[in-house]
């Protein structure tokens, strides 16, 4: 099971509660897609994703990020048991989505990011090392019911 | 993967910019590295001082940021342009390649902090591109 320390729930509670999700969630999915092209490969029903104006003007992609953003609550939520929380979504982007788990990771870098550029200088290196720490849990825990 | 001319002129741009604060980008950035990444401390067994906002840290940044510059001037042909960063890398200082990635984020996280307007997606890429075409080239002569 994973340790958290008393900083690291605290940063982690604080940097969702923040949060805009209406902004961040498409900010970070629309930037995945723009800095890793690769990852559109998921969304070829999403329309014109031909150059980043597109891809950060597309409905469809912000619609999307607000969903993704959102399913991080869960964790929030339950970060004593992530793994457990993220079996069934773990299961779901296996088996039916198909999607390479590094693109986890690569969603979480960006994530951290955008996270970075909202939050200015009270993202500091220890609010980071916890955000990140949260993160990698989240992206292993989805990677968990690969097989 | 290779740098357009179009992103070339992004990524110059883009650093010539920031330059004014490449000093703080430098020292932040390394601070963040040990923090965040606290394996990367096996590197600096030497310094007394391993805390992030201490001496050796900020100065080893500033020194790290340059070399980054470097790689800015020498855009063109990265591989040739750091040929002796790289021997040292490779030879004297031994850093396992898979920390330029991990300082390449870093380095990623505090410009998008300190400039959260300027860092755009399309600045983003085009800086992730170089940024891993730099550690590409410090990587040449390790084996």
């Amino acid at each position: 099971m994973v340790q958290w320390t008393d900083f690291e729930r605290a940063t982690i509670q604080s940097v969702f509660e923040k949060m805009d999700y209406d902004d961040v969630g498409p900010a970070a999915l629309s930037r995945c897609l723009v800095v890793y092209p690769w990852t559109q490969r998921y969304f070829g029903n999403f329309g014109n994703l031909y150059n980043a104006a597109a891809i950060q003007g597309n409905p469809m992609v912000a619609a999307h990020g607000k969903t993704v953003l959102h399913g991080l609550d869960r964790a929030v939520k339950n970060m004593d048991d992530i793994k457990a929380t993220y079996a069934e979504l773990s299961v779901l982007h296996s088996e039916k989505l198909r999607v390479d788990p590094d693109n986890f990771r690569l969603l979480a870098d960006c994530l951290t990011i955008v996270v970075a550029a909202r939050m200015g200088a009270a993202f500091t290196a220890d609010v980071q090392r916890a955000f990140q720490k949260f993160l990698a849990v989240v992206v292993s825990s989805l990677g968990k019911q690969y097989h | 993967m290779s740098l357009s001319a179009k992103e070339k002129v992004i990524v110059k741009d883009f650093f010539a910019k920031v330059s004014s604060r490449s000093d703080e980008i430098g020292a932040e950035a390394l601070a963040r590295l040990i923090v965040v990444y606290p394996q990367t401390k096996s590197y600096f067994g030497h310094w007394k001082d391993l805390s992030p906002n201490g001496a050796p840290v900020r100065k080893h940044g500033i020194t790290v940021m340059g070399g980054v510059y470097e790689a800015v001037s020498k855009i063109d042909d990265l591989a040739g342009g750091l040929l002796n960063l790289s021997e040292l890398h490779a030879f004297v200082l031994r850093v396992d390649p898979v920390n330029f990635k991990i300082l390449s984020h870093c380095i990623m996280v505090v410009l998008s902090m300190l400039f959260a307007e300027e860092f755009t997606p399309q600045i983003h890429v085009a800086v992730d591109k170089f940024l891993a075409l730099v550690a590409l080239a410090l990587a040449e002569k390790y084996r």
